[in-house]
């Protein structure tokens, strides 16, 4: 007897027209169509979504915990990246 | 080293910072919350068995559609919940052997009978209620997958007891014979209900470490106190009684005193004893013996059609 796991899968769920696909949780299921249709019961039983994308997990591809100073910490000094940085008049109504 | 990590993760957990599947944790806490979040799965599956009794009888069509609608929400809870707990690095198939094998344990309440209509009543009403009671905070639990899965819970069970409460709303306006039938629940179901938050909390070993990393908010009896004071009036509106001579306002604590729990029943139910485990067990594991051929042949389907297509990618 094939004792077997059916392999794990990621799904996102576009909420409406316009939005991005979002992250909402996994699920098992044996391909791809069936994922797509367990993703359908357990993810949009109220009116959650409009279209879904099932990943397979493994082809998820993630940056290290250990790595966050480095890759998000340079970010934190550039306050010039926003609007708010720049002098200017209040006369200066709408910019 | 060790002791570095924890004092990092501590201040994590103090800055109600949550933690992520990959970050470091202390193996205890991973252990804990294995434990909890796979029992929590375990209980929503076995919870959908007493009320699976009732939606063939299910007294109208009304009645039907709600029922099987919240029975399939429990499932999906079920899956929630062990995807969070898979996080944690133990497979499904591990955890449903632990069910399976007696093992893992799950909320000993879905080991009493439902004997009448009016249960599925008092199931939405109290069960559910006691069970919001607890889920709410575990919204803000600090592991993350666990906190998300329970925003969804949470958003889905409140109609769970609504519907309940509007099951004995109506027979309680019914005929003599359906409020008996009302009362007959409620004295069946209330003591088990206010069993559901756990031993009491000079007895409740691992809670001080629960609340201190913060997969716990609330204490079990914090807990079951807010149920009983927010409890008490709901029956008052139904007019039922609740099956507790102890029960009353206590005007200088600002709750309700009520009276003692039986725990020696509490835990001969925990143990395997109580009047329907070996029938819920053996359900679950008839399930899924009898299910082995379905997940092999849509395995099987599932290499073919790859095997397939790589052909095809080849020949082309």
């Amino acid at each position: 007897m094939s004792t077997k796991e059916w392999p794990l899968w990621e799904v996102f769920i576009r909420a409406k027209q316009g939005l991005n696909h979002k992250h909402v949780g996994s699920l098992h299921a044996a391909d791809l169509q069936m994922a797509i249709e367990n993703a359908r019961d357990v993810y949009t039983r109220r009116m959650e979504g409009v279209s879904i994308w099932v990943v397979e997990s493994k082809h998820i591809h993630a940056s290290e915990p250990s790595e966050q100073e480095a890759l998000f910490e340079p970010a934190n000094d550039k306050i010039y990246r926003h609007p708010t940085f720049y002098n200017l008049p209040v006369e200066l109504n709408h910019m | 080293m060790e002791i570095k990590l924890e004092e990092i993760f501590q201040d994590k957990i103090d800055q109600e910072i949550k933690i992520e599947p990959r970050d470091w944790m202390p193996e205890k806490y991973r252990k804990t919350l294995l434990r909890q979040i796979s029992q929590h799965a375990h209980s929503e599956i076995v919870g959908m068995l007493p009320e699976g009794n009732w939606i063939t009888r299910a007294p109208n069509l009304r009645r039907k559609v709600a029922l099987l609608a919240k029975v399939q929400d429990e499932a999906g809870h079920g899956l929630y919940l062990y995807s969070a707990a898979e996080t944690l690095g133990m497979s499904r198939d591990e955890m449903l052997e632990e069910l399976h094998s007696g093992k893992a344990k799950y909320s000993s309440i879905f080991n009493y009978p439902t004997l009448t209509w009016a249960d599925m009543g008092a199931i939405g009403w109290l069960v559910d209620g006691a069970a919001i009671m607890n889920q709410v905070p575990l919204c803000r639990t600090s592991y993350g997958p666990y906190a998300r899965a329970m925003v969804r819970v949470c958003k889905e069970e409140s109609f769970h007891q609504r519907q309940g409460y509007e099951i004995m709303l109506t027979l309680t306006k019914g005929s003599e014979a359906q409020k008996a039938m009302a009362q007959d629940a409620l004295n069946r179901w209330w003591w088990p209900s206010i069993s559901m938050f756990g031993p009491n909390d000079d007895n409740s070993p691992n809670s001080a470490q629960s609340m201190k990393w913060k997969i716990k908010r609330f204490s079990n009896d914090e807990l079951r106190q807010k149920f009983v004071d927010v409890t008490v009036a709901q029956a008052e509106l139904l007019g039922l009684t609740i099956p507790d001579k102890d029960l009353k306002w206590n005007e200088e604590r600002g709750h309700y005193d009520f009276g003692a729990i039986n725990w020696d029943e509490f835990f001969q139910v925990v143990a395997g004893n109580g009047p329907c485990n070996k029938q819920r067990l053996k359900a679950r594991v008839d399930a899924w013996e009898n299910g082995a051929w379905v997940r092999e042949a849509a395995t099987a389907y599932a290499e073919k059609r790859e095997a397939k297509a790589n052909n095809q990618i080849e020949a082309a």
